[in-house]
């Protein structure tokens, strides 16, 4: 839980481009599959996004425990489009007021693929994406306050030790009798009780942390940096890598003629 | 090795400087004369209450202004905007300016490891300081290996995670942090409170190290004087300001101070060198080591594997079963008796701790059984994970290292009725832990704002007030003072003659030796090992 954040044995190639070049590549594809809800520009920009798992040091399994939430988001969201879109075509299915078609089942695959097409490119930055690395060009060279910067990634590594105490704080408190049994009223109220408990652990460490930063001179105006973040030639593969992708999934769906524009409402 | 010559010593002076806190009726230092010079090394001591932090934060330049502190976790945790303006008086210099206008001349180190670390890596983390300062990033990778050279670090690589560091570690990476800043006055706030006795030295021995190197002067705050009196060639022992008096109480070498003030640092509760504070003795007979069958059983381990962790869900292709997770210790056999003391001891990482919790009722094994006697269980079933919360607190009472994740309540009487009101009893014995862990004073209290040694005093006395006929305690003697010591062990030698099975995790062998019994020695975290008795 506490290495949640970072890439502890991830060596793959993405994980050395720059976390600006990856964003601007996600945000690319993005874009080209917010436009249209069809199969088919989903599907092709997930074909290639599947086939970016090997350079980004992600796997099947990994993309379940890091996604699942995700995963799941868009399987319900499809589903549900299957059943309560308006029918057009064969009807396939009929259970009082739920119904699916040939019209709706293609709407709620759309829904289903685009869903994970633009939920992976996430799950992929943040595999190969290290935060320490992620705030270094944030802070160098999209120019973000370097304070405002440093204080979230310090803090962020404290949210990995907040998991440890959360444990901890359960522990302790049944060690004096509060359990988590009984009905929903007094779980609600034990589960208020400890997360009293970590708030209070969580705004000392986190002053006590402040103390540490600022004794170590940080709150000036001025600083260097001793990671210089910079682009590479990787990183202009990166940016045409999603330019292509984004690409493929429009051109494809056009000659499909799936091309089905969100804005312009339902043909 | 030629940049580390350039570290100038600095001078600090404080000339009738005084400061109270926000809020705070009275002031935490006042009327403090001193004078320490380039390349001095200080043991500063005195009674909780006299302000040794407050002076080391005010030269660390990290005092007061809370508002214009600037990072996102100082905002957070700013004193309420009501809150009336900290005030300062008199003078306190280094170099001859103010602490805030020397950023970087003075480092500081704290107590908790774990804040002591700002950033994942190894090597940003000690870059952070020299960074802050606008020294060249080429230099500073320089600093960042020389630094870590002189805490001993230097052979981890400048990529490890600094999560995966023990305590110890911690404190030598925040020096390492320190050093790479340059400091011509290393701060140090109870840098070895958290730590295990390894720890302890190797931190001690770093400090020493580096200040043999540079020649930076040195203001640290430690209780046990022991560890630091040989490193240090001044003690200065401040007293609570009372506005009249000098902050000054003695001044002057270690040996002619430990002897002048001898008695009175004793009765302040520091660990004063070759003085073991006097214990309420054993019982003869009862307890006595070896004598394993004197005691009634109420609670066995068998071959008991043990981790934090709980078991994961397989994935959809695994059909979802359940994977225990990685044990860090296997094969603990224990037994806990009435009226015995087991002492559970081993180095960092060997999962006492984690042991002492699943012995607890709250961890799940991952194999083997912690198994209660009907003695013990009384109907609530062999094993104590599955007893409700309140049927565990009348069996098995648990008290934590850290007393604030025990508290409940927002008042000390309250902390203590919590127990017995949960299990429905009166409240008869309240009233006797009150008087005999000297509670009485401090009922109306918040359990937050109490000191140190109150905090602990109280969660042992919570803990028993459900009369527990098991007590296990997690380092119950962490960072106590000297008087507290002696009273947590002297009461509890008290409740092993009545009959109450004391377990502890513990590092402290005077502890230990306090309370007899058997020793259960954990190996190297190695899953797979067998824990010898």
């Amino acid at each position: 839980m506490r290495d949640a954040l970072t890439l502890r044995g991830n060596h793959a190639l993405l994980t050395r481009a720059n976390p600006l070049a990856k964003f601007s590549g996600v945000v690319l594809i993005t874009i080209a599959l917010a436009l249209s809800i069809d199969w088919v520009s989903a599907s092709v920009a997930l074909a290639f996004e599947l086939l970016l798992f090997p350079l980004a040091g992600l796997t099947l399994a990994l993309l379940w425990q890091r996604g699942w939430p995700l995963i799941l988001a868009a399987a319900v969201g499809g589903w549900s489009t299957a059943i309560l879109a308006p029918d057009h075509g064969r009807i396939l299915l009929d259970v009082g007021i739920w119904s699916i078609s040939d019209g709706s089942l293609q709407l709620g695959l759309g829904f289903l693929l685009r869903g994970l097409a633009i939920a992976l490119p996430a799950v992929l930055l943040m595999s190969c994406t290290d935060p320490t690395d992620l705030a270094d060009a944030l802070a160098q060279q999209a120019k973000l306050p370097h304070r405002f910067v440093l204080g979230t990634l310090a803090a962020m590594r404290l949210v990995g030790l907040m998991a440890e105490e959360w444990q901890t704080i359960g522990m302790a408190r049944r060690a004096r009798g509060v359990g988590s049994h009984g009905n929903p009223w007094q779980r609600m109220k034990a589960t208020l009780g400890q997360s009293f408990g970590l708030m209070v652990q969580a705004v000392r460490r986190a002053s006590r942390l402040a103390v540490t930063m600022e004794a170590r001179g940080f709150g000036g105006a001025q600083r260097t940096w001793a990671r210089a973040a910079s682009f590479s030639r990787l990183d202009a593969w990166v940016v045409l890598g999603g330019l292509l992708i984004s690409g493929a999934a429009v051109v494809a769906a056009l000659a499909a003629g799936t091309w089905n524009m969100v804005f312009l409402g339902q043909q | 090795m030629t940049s580390i010559d350039s570290v100038r010593p600095a001078a600090v002076s404080a000339r009738g400087w005084g400061w109270r806190h926000a809020g705070r009726p009275r002031p935490a230092v006042s009327g403090l004369d001193l004078d320490i010079s380039p390349g001095e090394r200080v043991l500063l001591l005195g009674p909780s209450g006299a302000g040794k932090s407050t002076l080391l934060h005010a030269l660390a330049g990290v005092l007061g202004d809370n508002s214009a502190a600037g990072t996102a976790a100082a905002t957070s945790a700013a004193v309420p905007a009501e809150a009336e303006d900290d005030d300062e008086s008199g003078t306190l210099l280094i170099d001859g300016a103010p602490p805030r206008a020397r950023r970087g001349r003075a480092g500081l180190m704290q107590q908790d490891p774990e804040t002591q670390v700002v950033l994942s890596r190894l090597g940003d983390d000690v870059a952070f300081g020299a960074e802050n300062l606008s020294v060249p990033p080429a230099d500073i990778w320089r600093r960042v290996a020389e630094a870590l050279d002189d805490v001993g670090l230097g052979g981890l690589p400048l990529q490890h995670p600094t999560s995966a560091l023990s305590g110890g570690q911690k404190q030598r990476l925040a020096l390492a942090g320190i050093l790479a800043m340059r400091p011509g006055l290393l701060l140090l706030d109870e840098p070895t409170a958290n730590l295990d006795p390894a720890g302890v030295l190797e931190v001690r021995d770093a400090v020493g190290r580096s200040l043999d190197k540079t020649g930076a002067t040195l203001v640290v705050v430690e209780h046990r004087v022991a560890v630091w009196k040989d490193l240090v060639d001044r003690i200065v022992v401040l007293q609570p300001g009372s506005g009249t008096d000098s902050a000054v109480l003695l001044d002057g070498p270690p040996d002619q101070v430990l002897e002048q003030a001898r008695d009175m640092l004793i009765a302040a509760g520091v660990w004063v060198p070759g003085h073991v504070p006097a214990t309420r003795p054993r019982n003869a007979g009862a307890g006595a080591e070896g004598d394993d069958a004197a005691g009634e059983l109420l609670l066995a381990a068998e071959g008991l594997a043990v981790s934090r962790e709980r078991p994961r869900r397989a994935g959809l292709l695994r059909g979802f079963h359940k994977v225990p997770p990685a044990p860090v210790q296997s094969g603990i056999a224990a037994q806990v008796r009435a009226g015995q003391a087991l002492t559970i001891t081993g180095p960092n990482g060997s999962g006492k701790s984690t042991f002492a919790l699943t012995l607890a009722g709250l961890l799940a094994p991952v194999a083997g059984a912690v198994s209660a006697t009907t003695g013990l269980s009384e109907g609530a079933g062999i094993d104590p994970y599955k007893w409700k919360a309140q049927q565990l607190i009348a069996r098995i009472g648990t008290v934590f290292q850290e007393p604030e994740h025990q508290f409940v309540t927002g008042r000390v009487l309250d902390e203590l009725m919590f127990g017995p009101r949960q299990l429905g009893r009166g409240e008869e014995r309240v009233d006797e832990l009150l008087e005999r862990l000297r509670l009485r004073d401090l009922v109306d209290a918040n359990p937050y704002t109490l000191s140190g040694g109150e905090k602990r005093r109280l969660s042992v006395a919570t803990v028993l007030a459900a009369h527990p006929r098991v007590l296990i305690l997690d380092e119950p003697t962490f960072g106590q003072d000297a008087n507290t010591w002696a009273e947590l062990a002297s009461f509890l030698s008290e409740l092993l003659d009545a009959g109450t099975a004391v377990v502890s995790v513990t590092h402290d062998a005077e502890f230990s030796q306090v309370l007899g019994g058997a020793e259960l020695k954990l190996g190297a975290p190695q899953p797979d090992g067998v824990a010898a008795t």
